[in-house]
């Protein structure tokens, strides 16, 4: 039972161990840099850009963390300070982030985030609420125009975002206000949703009146008959603290609200998500039509330099996580090798480390550590202890019985044992554990662009949220390479390191 | 030089060893003999203290061997087990003088050891940078010897040491190994299951049932007066068929 204080404390090290590399990374960049935040989806990212360009025309210096997991993700972030601004929905404000307070209506969400040093906009002016949306075709074959009809036919298919399908304002309420039947109902993501429905395998999907595949994709939205979806003002969330620091940035920012109509809305989605323009030119391009600035500075970076930018995030998370792994695992691995007692802990809480599925960590990680690489690395860390500690364990625990006996007889202390004897034994079961958990580590490490940690997580979910095969590639081919050479690299160390007469043939 | 005295042990309800006194004499070879699950090879780590009797004590010259002092203990006793537990990961060179390089002998105190060793084993010197897997069965157990030799112990403790070997490469080794006792002058505890191997080395033998000895002395003692039935058993059921094709002579 000791060891369950023991782990914790291990992971703190590890954290402490971690915290300011990470941290010293931030500052080198920090000096009143305004940092701003977007989700995963391609209207949030524009509205983001949209208030980076608007910042940087009153002279800020920018960050901006886009495509970030889910609401939590960025509303804890917001709290700690992690970012400065983001755009958020009033329907998200009050059925969620709010959800304990009961509030509802404009001026009570503000006083709310008031009481949690956070200040909201007015709204921006469009209403990008959820509508449910059919294929023209099949609606017009069942005669469904309304979300009541569906009550008719109870076979079909529904395919949800996740965040709808557990969120209080999604399909929970939207099935007992309705009273639907439906039991085939899945989880999936938003824009693998259109692909099912072009092919069928699922009927009705859960759209945002402003999605720019409405159009493309010739899809009806079905009339919420009885009213029961909330609205869903875009807004700007931002800190207090923000406000005192650059109140003109913040003056520059609020020149959105009431800005963007749904129509137009819609046609920036639609630029970005159906012509793959990026989101930091859609953005520029309204405000510049808007006459709001004049010479917007669009970055678009080369593919070359994206790639060498993705490169450096990902292997600095793959290199510290990988290398604060070993120098933990390995000494895991002994101690449960050596105190069969404490090895059942051990094992048993690296095993279910490696059951907690990976956005739930990620987010578990945020109060503790923040968004960015920290909870990044920690998480990627605590996925590649397992295979480390069980082949260690293995490892030792395989020394045949007749080698303990021989160094127990020669009179060679443990710890001597261990150096001379156990380890070097083991060696080649250690690297084996090192070498599943380096390759493990470099796809894991793709998930660090969900909390804001880049690499070549990055242009995958970029990728798959455009649509973008060719995007989705510049992040999953490197990957892959990056797998190999990190494997091959391991096997030279283990020509190195793992002693000749473990390697030569019988 | 070991004086074993009420040792017992007992293995998940089994008595391995039944309380048992013995002693092991200065300079004479001892051999433990049984039949399987006799509890010879118990014994013999027990003297070693690398298993503690539930009961009895074992004293190294004069010495009780305690948890404390076992490690110690043991650098003045050399151990071989039957297939030689050779370190696969080093060399025989290696294998040899890993104990006394972590004690910090010089490289030349090594090397002149080593030497000393590989021509009363009569092992070939260029065999010293092979791998285990490189070796043969009676070479590993030539280094396995020498790495018990390493630190000029007071005692050499084998156990079956050449349960794993092939006939030819037995007897010869048989003989060299009787020659090196000889030479050395050694107290030797050896454990064996082979009666006509006992009879070669032991000055002593000490043969054991269900963790009992049954009877202690030469092999001609035991075959002229057997203790019990069971002795005469022993013996008989290890007569060659060579034997007694030449007639009843011992």
């Amino acid at each position: 039972m000791r060891a369950l204080h023991i782990l914790p404390a291990l992971l703190a090290a590890a954290v402490t161990l971690l915290s300011p590399v990470a941290g010293f990374a931030q500052q080198a960049s920090a000096e009143r840099e305004i940092t701003f935040g977007s989700k995963i989806f391609t209207e949030s990212v524009i509205l983001g850009e949209m208030a980076v360009h608007l910042a940087q025309s009153a002279g800020a210096r920018t960050l901006h963390r886009s495509e970030l997991g889910g609401t939590q993700v960025l509303w804890s972030a917001l709290l700690r300070g992690d970012i400065d601004v983001y755009p958020e929905y009033t329907g998200t404000l009050s059925q969620e982030i709010l959800a304990g307070s009961g509030v509802s209506g404009e001026e009570a969400i503000r006083q709310a985030l008031a009481e949690r040093g956070i200040r909201m906009s007015q709204i921006l002016g469009f209403n990008n609420t959820y509508v449910i949306g059919m294929k023209e075709e099949v609606a017009e074959r069942l005669g469904i125009r309304t979300i009541s009809d569906l009550r008719r036919h109870p076979d079909l298919k529904f395919g949800f975002n996740n965040e709808f399908m557990d969120r209080g304002d999604g399909w929970p309420m939207l099935r007992a206000r309705y009273n639907l039947p439906q039991q085939d109902v899945r989880g999936l993501n938003h824009d693998l949703a259109y692909r099912g429905l072009e092919d069928g395998s699922i009927h009705a999907m859960d759209l945002y009146s402003t999605d720019a595949e409405i159009q493309y994709y010739n899809l009806r939205t079905l009339e919420d008959d009885l009213g029961v979806f909330p609205t869903y003002h875009a807004v700007l969330l931002y800190r207090d603290d923000l406000a005192a620091r650059a109140p003109e940035v913040v003056a520059t920012l609020l020149q959105m609200e009431g800005l963007i109509s749904e129509a137009e809305m819609v046609a920036m989605n639609s630029r970005a998500k159906l012509d793959g323009m990026e989101e930091s030119v859609v953005s520029a391009d309204f405000l510049v039509a808007k006459q709001i600035i004049d010479d917007p500075q669009v970055e678009v970076e080369s593919a070359v330099g994206r790639l060498l930018r993705n490169t450096r995030a990902h292997l600095y998370l793959v290199s510290i996580s990988l290398m604060a792994a070993i120098l933990i695992a390995v000494p895991l691995g002994i101690l449960s090798a050596r105190q069969p007692r404490i090895g059942q802990v051990i094992l048993g809480t690296t095993g279910v480390i490696q059951t907690i599925p990976s956005l739930a960590l990620l987010v578990f990680m945020i109060p503790l550590l923040g968004i960015g690489e920290p909870p990044a690395i920690m998480a990627v860390f605590l996925y590649s202890l397992l295979p480390i500690v069980r082949n260690t364990y293995t490892g030792l625990h395989d020394i045949p019985p007749g080698i303990r006996e021989s160094a127990a007889a020669l009179g060679l202390p443990s710890g001597a044992t261990l150096r001379l004897v156990d380890l070097p034994m083991a060696s080649r079961a250690i690297l084996a554990g090192i070498k599943i958990s380096a390759v493990i580590n470099v796809g894991t490490a793709t998930l660090g662009a969900l909390i804001g940690a880049g690499g070549y997580g990055q242009p995958i979910l970029t990728g798959i949220r455009r649509d973008d095969i060719g995007l989705i590639l510049e992040g999953a081919v490197p990957a892959a390479a990056l797998a190999l050479v990190v494997q091959g690299l391991f096997e030279l160390i283990e020509r190195v390191l793992v002693p000749k007469g473990l390697r030569l043939k019988r | 030089m070991l004086e074993l005295t009420a040792v017992s042990k007992t293995y998940d309800g089994t008595q391995v060893l039944q309380p048992i006194d013995m002693t092991v004499d200065q300079g004479r070879t001892t051999v433990l003999i049984g039949p399987s699950g006799c509890g010879k090879s118990t014994l013999i780590r027990t003297m070693m203290g690398l298993i503690w009797p539930d009961s009895g004590t074992v004293r190294f010259e004069g010495t009780e061997v305690t948890p404390t002092n076992a490690l110690l203990l043991r650098r003045r006793m050399g151990y071989v087990i039957q297939d030689g537990g050779l370190f696969p990961h080093l060399n025989a060179r290696g294998n040899v003088s890993l104990m006394a390089r972590y004690l910090g002998w010089s490289q030349e105190r090594v090397e002149s050891r080593l030497a000393e060793l590989a021509s009363l084993t009569q092992f070939p010197r260029e065999g010293l940078d092979r791998y285990p897997v490189q070796l043969s069965g009676g070479q590993r157990q030539r280094v396995a010897l020498m790495r018990a030799l390493m630190l000029d112990p007071d005692v050499l403790l084998l156990d079956e040491p050449l349960g794993a070997l092939d006939p030819m490469i037995r007897s010869e080794l048989q003989a060299d190994l009787r020659k090196i006792f000889q030479t050395l002058g050694k107290t030797v505890v050896m454990v064996t299951h082979d009666m006509g191997e006992a009879g070669f080395f032991g000055d002593t033998i000490v043969l054991l049932r269900d963790g009992q000895i049954v009877q202690q002395g030469t092999l001609k003692e035991m075959v002229q007066s057997p203790a019990t039935p069971f002795v005469q058993q022993f013996i008989n059921a290890q007569r060659s068929p060579l034997e007694s094709l030449r007639g009843d002579s011992v």
